[in-house]
């Protein structure tokens, strides 16, 4: 699996967010900001949010992991992502 | 039903005939039986007629015997018959049988308070001719729609605003703080229409226009101000409710034309069709829509219930493909923009009942508001449930229950259902708490407005003017009355009734008749407590109570089903067939910079998003409906386009700058 820094990916995840959510407009958000609180994602914006991952990062996640804590700033994102992809799967 | 129209020049000026007659052509497929007109110096009354009580008397505009009062009259009273009754008592004769007649006899008597006795649904005018005073009125729900505005030192009223458009002073632009309220509350505040300088005439008002000074006046209004009966039982609440409802049904089967009745597949119509059906004695005509789309088809329910009452059913079936071809009609017809697509099929069911033969059709609406149907209420209930042990786990779990047929939100997790669903601290003691998420999601929309359209509206707070607006006894009401105040005066007149209702209708010159909207059955429910509407999580527990075995058990225990149809699907297929030509003219980069409405680069993202068919949420479909029904508004009124009539214009200069 090639690697990806963290800041490469923060870019990554960012730039989805403001595509399909935003549609383009980078309203500012900083990496640790919640994306509910900021009102950037409802809930099926989480299940679009899961596709994205999946898909992207050829990763599978599961229903107990689907909580904000993993999920919802960029950074925490990030981490979950990258931690997904080291784990042996 | 038909449509009405009127100028009454405030200098004095005369009433101009090729205007009036301009105005009433407008309204033709309001009243397709007949037109008439009535000019009387500054005074000018028109009328498009579609017949259905004393079809061969109640020619409009109608005077009365010394010709001293002269109305044009949309709508019906329920109650004239009993009206009538007693005017005759006090000496009244009556030359025709129409309830037309009926309202200027009323009026003679009691002046702007006849309304007070009045049961139905209205738009009416009454020139006063001795006191050269002109009365306007509309029903107390806004049932029937009614728009005025001045120009040149005229008075314009019309039951559309086609009709005001015909006058050359009046120019039509887009309203941004309408627009803002839409893109907030799904529809706008009264009286603020899409149109800049138009308004309506807001629900229970009337109007009064003397010596060139026009005055509104409040003659009804809803209230939860009466204290609970707590000795009553729920046996006694049920058994009046039954009783209003046939009282209120038996007396809106008077026409004297057939009347047939909308199945929806739920409990509100059926209620109504089986007792319609109880009062007529036979066999009764019902009709549906059935969706190919299985997410949003009732059709096996809507079968269910007819069988049950033995009524001749007909349904209409609509395709996804069949709303993006209607759409545009139908924005012709709403003219405002909307975030459904839900009033195109009702479009076509209007089509089917004309072609049926049939005039008047009952429905359920209002049940929902006034009983206690809506997820709205049941999602207050359990967002304050949480709110008062924040920190629960278990209780956000019982919001799955509210939305069984989104499944996106089936498959969250108890954290994020705990995240969608918070609660800041406040929100709990603000008058709009039942609404705040929704009108917070709705309003994240205007992120799609062009810079300009947002400076424009920096400094307006939709919820502040709604706030300002809220009666003042409000704060003392229960929660769930609040809730319920909320939806029945701002969506059911400002969307259900009319884009949904009366314009869906109308333009296939169909009435609707809505028992539930009774102001009798209205004021019962104010005095109902609420744990009777909605019993735990029961939603219209009275309503089913009352109903008992007249409807299908299938249909009265069944999961409640909100009436929805395809949205961003309908105009973006998933299998990528052809997309209605329309699309690409008023949706093209180009048009939306020329509109100015919309930022061109988000809209083309969200575009690109709907092709992908990856528009799956709630705020999604919104947009692209909100956004195509902006662009096609701007597309028949700002360039006339689809106008067969003298009003069509040059393009640009169609947003109106903000002014409060």
């Amino acid at each position: 699996m090639p690697t990806i820094t963290a800041g490469d990916m923060a870019k990554e995840l960012r730039q989805f967010v403001v595509d399909n959510f935003l549609f383009g407009r980078d309203r500012p958000f900083s990496d640790e900001d919640s994306l509910i609180e900021n009102g950037l994602i409802d809930s099926t914006g989480v299940l679009e949010l899961i596709a994205f991952l999946e898909e992207k990062y050829a990763i599978r996640i599961e229903q107990a992991e689907m909580i904000p804590d993993n999920l919802d700033s960029i950074h925490n994102l990030s981490d979950f992502v990258r931690g997904k992809r080291q784990a042996p799967a | 039903m038909c449509g009405i129209c009127g100028i009454l020049g405030l200098e004095g000026r005369p009433a101009d005939p090729i205007l009036l007659k301009g105005m009433v052509s407008q309204l033709r497929h309001r009243g397709p039986d007949g037109r008439g007109m009535h000019r009387d110096g500054a005074l000018g009354l028109g009328h498009a007629r579609l017949s259905i009580i004393d079809v061969a008397g109640g020619y409009q505009p109608m005077s009365n015997r010394d010709g001293s009062l002269w109305i044009t009259f949309n709508g019906e009273i329920f109650n004239y018959v009993e009206l009538r009754e007693e005017l005759e008592t006090r000496g009244h004769r009556f030359a025709t049988k129409s309830d037309t007649e009926v309202i200027l006899h009323l009026y003679q008597e009691h002046g702007k308070d006849c309304v007070q006795a009045m049961n139905g649904q209205w738009a009416l005018a009454i020139w006063d001719r001795r006191e050269r005073t002109l009365f306007l009125s509309r029903d107390r729900l806004g049932i029937r729609p009614l728009f005025y505005t001045t120009a040149d030192e005229t008075l314009l009223f019309a039951s559309e605003i086609k009709a005001l458009l015909a006058h050359p002073a009046v120019t039509p632009q887009l309203d941004l703080i309408g627009l803002d309220q839409i893109f907030t509350f799904w529809c706008m505040l009264p009286p603020r229409t899409a149109f800049r300088g138009i308004q309506e005439l807001p629900p229970g008002h009337s109007m009064t226009v003397r010596n060139g000074a026009i005055k509104l006046e409040r003659y009804w209004r809803l209230a939860y101000d009466g204290e609970p009966d707590a000795a009553r039982s729920e046996e006694s609440y049920a058994e009046e409710l039954r009783d209003l409802l046939l009282d209120a049904t038996r007396i809106r089967l008077r026409a004297d034309v057939p009347v047939g009745a909308y199945l929806s597949g739920g409990i509100d119509s059926a209620v109504i069709a089986s007792m319609a059906r109880e009062c007529v004695g036979g066999r009764l005509k019902t009709f549906s829509v059935a969706f190919a789309d299985p997410e949003h088809d009732e059709s096996p329910y809507q079968q269910e219930a007819a069988e049950w009452l033995q009524t001749e059913h007909h349904s209409v079936l609509c395709a996804n493909a069949d709303i993006a071809l209607e759409f545009p009609e139908m924005i012709r017809h709403t003219e405002t923009p909307i975030l459904r697509t839900a009033p195109a099929p009702l479009f076509r069911l209007s089509r089917l009942v004309r072609e049926q033969g049939y005039k008047v059709v009952l429905t359920g609406e209002g049940a929902d508001e006034f009983l206690g149907g809506y997820d709205i209420f049941k999602e207050a209930k359990i967002r304050r449930f949480c709110a008062t042990f924040p920190e629960s786990r278990r209780r956000p779990l019982l919001l799955k229950r509210l939305y069984p047929y989104l499944s996106g939100l089936q498959s969250q997790s108890p954290a994020y259902l705990q995240a969608f669903f918070r609660m800041r601290p406040g929100d709990v003691n603000s008058p709009f708490f039942s609404h705040l998420p929704r009108w917070e999601l709705t309003a994240q929309l205007k992120m799609f407005f062009s810079r300009d359209v947002r400076e424009e509206l920096s400094s307006y707070n939709a919820l502040a003017e709604f706030a300002a607006s809220l009666p003042s006894s409000y704060g003392s009401w229960h929660p769930f009355h609040q809730a319920q105040y909320l939806e029945a005066t701002c969506l059911l007149p400002g969307y259900i009734l009319s884009s949904q209702g009366d314009r869906a209708a109308m333009a296939h010159s169909v009435e609707g008749r809505f028992p539930f909207l009774d102001h009798r059955v209205v004021e019962f429910t104010t005095r109902v407590p609420p744990h009777l509407k909605m019993k735990a999580l029961k939603e219209k527990y009275l309503l089913k109570k009352a109903a008992g075995e007249r409807i299908p058990p299938a249909v009265r225990d069944r999961p409640k089903q909100p009436y929805r149809a395809p949205d961003a699907a309908s105009f973006f297929p998933p299998g990528g067939e052809t997309q209605p030509e329309y699309l690409q003219e008023v949706l093209s980069p180009g048009r939306i910079r020329q509109d100015g409405i919309f930022d061109a680069g988000g809209v083309e993202k969200l575009l690109e998003k709907a092709r992908r068919g990856r528009t799956i949420g709630v705020k999604d479909n919104q947009a692209v409906v909100g956004i195509l029904s902006a662009q096609l508004w701007m597309h028949h009124f700002m360039r006339g386009v689809n106008h067969a009539d003298d009003y069509s214009r040059g393009h640009g200069q169609g947003i109106a700058p903000v002014r409060r």
